[in-house]
């Protein structure tokens, strides 16, 4: 897939749009919109003065016009429904909800329309929607703009659920969200579009298969397995395992629904012991759902009970010396990890 | 300027909390751009709004907020040595921290909550107006939204609850015409909101809210109407926001200086310090002098916040619920 000799280093934020910008030259029914996706709804002389909260839709406004480019009025429901609407009807639109934690407002249009349109009318319709919202502790935004939730979106069948943990994995896998025909929910975490770029980012569109996890590190004496902003975690914590003379695989789970579940066991049944690392609410998690599915399968591989990493289970704290302690970090997963191994 | 009578006392305790407003939200500033807190919503423009209204309320009676309201909260009587420590996520704040500058809530004042979701206090304030009616008081309810919230189906759906059952509510649309970057004549189709009204069986009115006594006149006879069980009321209050969206943002990203220097000139705390001063109820260095004084008030809640400690961390896990077992 890499043909470049040398590396390119983007951001998050530049890969995301770099994404966006290709799928939307490749396919003219691909269109965005969302709360200030441009800015200033089109004011003359005032173009795309925005670009979207995290700046991830900027510059599509000048390159693709008021068309597929559309400011929305700050109406979840009606415009992630009419995103529903028009991705039965022939389109792809790519639809920002600014944070998770603005589902609320328009639940009802993801989880009773878009999951389930397809299985409703006998397969009959197809609802190639992708919808992308910030994520995520962190930023001194209090409960209400810190939330992850995604154990809520993947507890609805026929909704696919996808978290890049950097630049490659962030065009790759929103390149492939829009080509999929069913609804996709990118889950964008606001801490990694913060990070230094870091790997190669080629400059050609690829896509990153949705329900395939990838190691990013080989190791030998426990799995920690991490999911968008916590691979990063996971990796640090891999770093200093290293330091201390023990070999950490790191396993980027990328998709959430479907899960890549054997990627998972075989890591597991590898390593013999495992350290699940997730930022969302602890129960009904992504985290104990991959619990049980190791216990389930890989029971009589291990050597320690799955070990889960994750915030307290209380709603975020405003307060930074509070917000540090809710967020898991690379000690709390080295101590994970020192625990499983004994 | 209305011609309505008003008692020096009243128009004082205005003029002063305006300029209380105005001061803590320039204090808040430099103590956001000092890095002590991020992303937060300014008021300075706005102050006008929730002064000509509050000053109807008493005790008892709810208001509700968004993710800009320490106007609304100062408005309302709140201490502002309490707001500033919560701005910090001292455990002295209003909320021990937890809730910082997007949700400030004094429930002793009448303050049921500044809130992070456009829209999604409205229903709740219809509740607290619900309460008002079932238990037979002539309490109020205010909630204040923005022209972005115009826009929430659930403004609609609260509308229409608050007309059939003739609840104790005023709806305050503060239209500081922009939604982040998004202009209202671009987003709120037909260009005003208080003609929304009609259709849910209440009186709809756009009064100019860069006058503090056009808002108190008419936000006067809503809360009287609410008061005598005649029902709600739904206030659009045209007014400006000074500052960018969350302060990072530079508003000339998506406006002009022509017509920021248009709503300047017409500044709600200048054009009652004129009137006070035309009127003969202050002279301008009693004025100046009480500007002193609320700056100072302001450098001691500043002082108080950043020498409070912050929360314990056995903080992070209480108060999520109030009986767990």
């Amino acid at each position: 897939m890499v043909t470049d000799v040398g590396v390119r280093e983007i951001s998050y934020i530049q890969a995301f749009n770099e994404a966006l910008t290709d799928e939307m030259r490749r396919d003219p029914t691909v269109m965005v919109m969302g709360e200030d996706v441009a800015g200033a709804g089109g004011r003359e002389g005032f173009e795309d003065a925005w670009g979207g909260v995290m700046r991830l839709t900027k510059g599509l406004y000048p390159e693709f016009g008021p068309s597929r480019v559309r400011d929305t009025p700050i109406s979840e429901a009606g415009f992630i429904g009419a995103g529903v609407g028009a991705a039965a009807t022939g389109l792809r639109p790519v639809v920002e909800l600014m944070y998770v934690g603005f589902y609320g407002v328009c639940a009802d249009q993801i989880t009773n329309n878009a999951a389930k349109m397809h299985y409703m009318f006998g397969g009959k319709v197809k609802i190639p929607l992708t919808i992308f919202a910030g994520t995520g502790a962190g930023t001194n935004s209090a409960a209400q703009h810190s939330e992850t939730l995604y154990s809520l979106f993947v507890h609805f069948p026929g909704l696919k659920c996808v978290a890049p943990s950097d630049p490659y994995t962030a065009k790759g896998l929103l390149i492939a969200s829009i080509r999929d025909d069913d609804p996709v929910i990118v889950f964008n975490n606001r801490q990694l579009m913060g990070l230094r770029p870091e790997g190669h980012v080629p400059e050609e569109s690829y896509e990153i298969p949705i329900g395939e996890a990838r190691i990013v590190r080989e190791g030998s004496d426990v799995t920690l397995i991490g999911v968008g902003y916590t691979t990063h975690v996971c990796r640090q914590a891999a770093a200093d395992l290293e330091a201390e003379g023990y070999s950490a695989e790191v396993l980027d789970l990328l998709s959430l629904s479907p899960m890549d579940e054997d990627a998972i066991v075989s890591s597991v049944q590898k390593t013999r012991k495992v350290v699940i690392v997730d930022e969302d609410y602890p129960r009904c998690s992504m985290a104990g759902d991959i619990s049980a599915l190791v216990a389930e399968q890989a029971f009589d591989y291990l050597d320690a009970p799955p070990r889960r990493v994750t915030p307290p289970h209380t709603s975020v704290p405003y307060s930074r010396p509070l917000e540090a302690l809710y967020v898991p970090n690379k000690d709390d997963v080295v101590a994970a990890a020192h625990e499983v191994m004994e | 300027m209305s011609a309505t009578k008003l008692d020096d006392k009243t128009l004082l305790w205005m003029y002063r909390t305006m300029l209380t407003i105005r001061r803590f939200e320039e204090q808040a500033r430099r103590e956001a751009d000092a890095g002590k807190l991020r992303g937060m919503h300014s008021a300075v423009g706005q102050e006008a709004v929730p002064t000509g209204v509050c000053v109807h309320l008493r005790d008892g009676d709810y208001i509700f907020g968004t993710h800009r309201s320490h106007h609304h909260c100062i408005a309302k009587g709140l201490d502002i040595k309490l707001m500033m420590a919560e701005l910090l996520g001292k455990a002295t704040g209003t909320n021990k921290g937890k809730g910082g500058t997007m949700h400030i809530a004094d429930i002793e004042k009448g303050m049921l909550g500044a809130n992070g979701i456009v829209g999604s206090n409205i229903p709740v304030a219809t509740g607290a107006a619900l309460r008002a009616q079932v238990q037979g008081t002539d309490l109020v309810s205010v909630v204040f939204f923005g022209d972005g919230a115009a826009n929430q189906g659930v403004l609609h759906e609260s509308m229409n609850l608050a007309g059939i059952w003739k609840l104790p509510i005023i709806f305050v649309c503060e239209n500081n015409r922009y939604a982040q970057s998004t202009p209202f004549e671009y987003a709120v189709a037909g260009e005003s909101v208080a003609d929304r009204a009609a259709g849910y069986d209440m009186p709809g009115i756009a009064v100019n809210g860069m006058s503090v006594l056009d808002v108190y006149e008419v936000a006067g006879e809503a809360v009287r109407r609410a008061r005598a069980g005649d029902g709600p009321t739904l206030i659009e209050a045209m007014t400006y926001r000074y500052m960018g969206h969350f302060g990072a943002d530079n508003p000339l990203m998506y406006r002009t200086e022509d017509e920021e220097d248009e709503f300047k000139a017409r500044d709600c705390n200048r054009q009652l310090k004129g009137y006070l001063m035309e009127n003969a109820i202050a002279t301008e260095a009693e004025l100046d002098a009480m500007d002193e004084e609320v700056l100072e008030e302001v450098a001691e809640a500043t002082r108080f916040a950043n020498d409070s400690p912050f929360p314990d961390p056995s903080e992070l896990t209480t108060d999520v619920y109030v009986s767990y077992r």
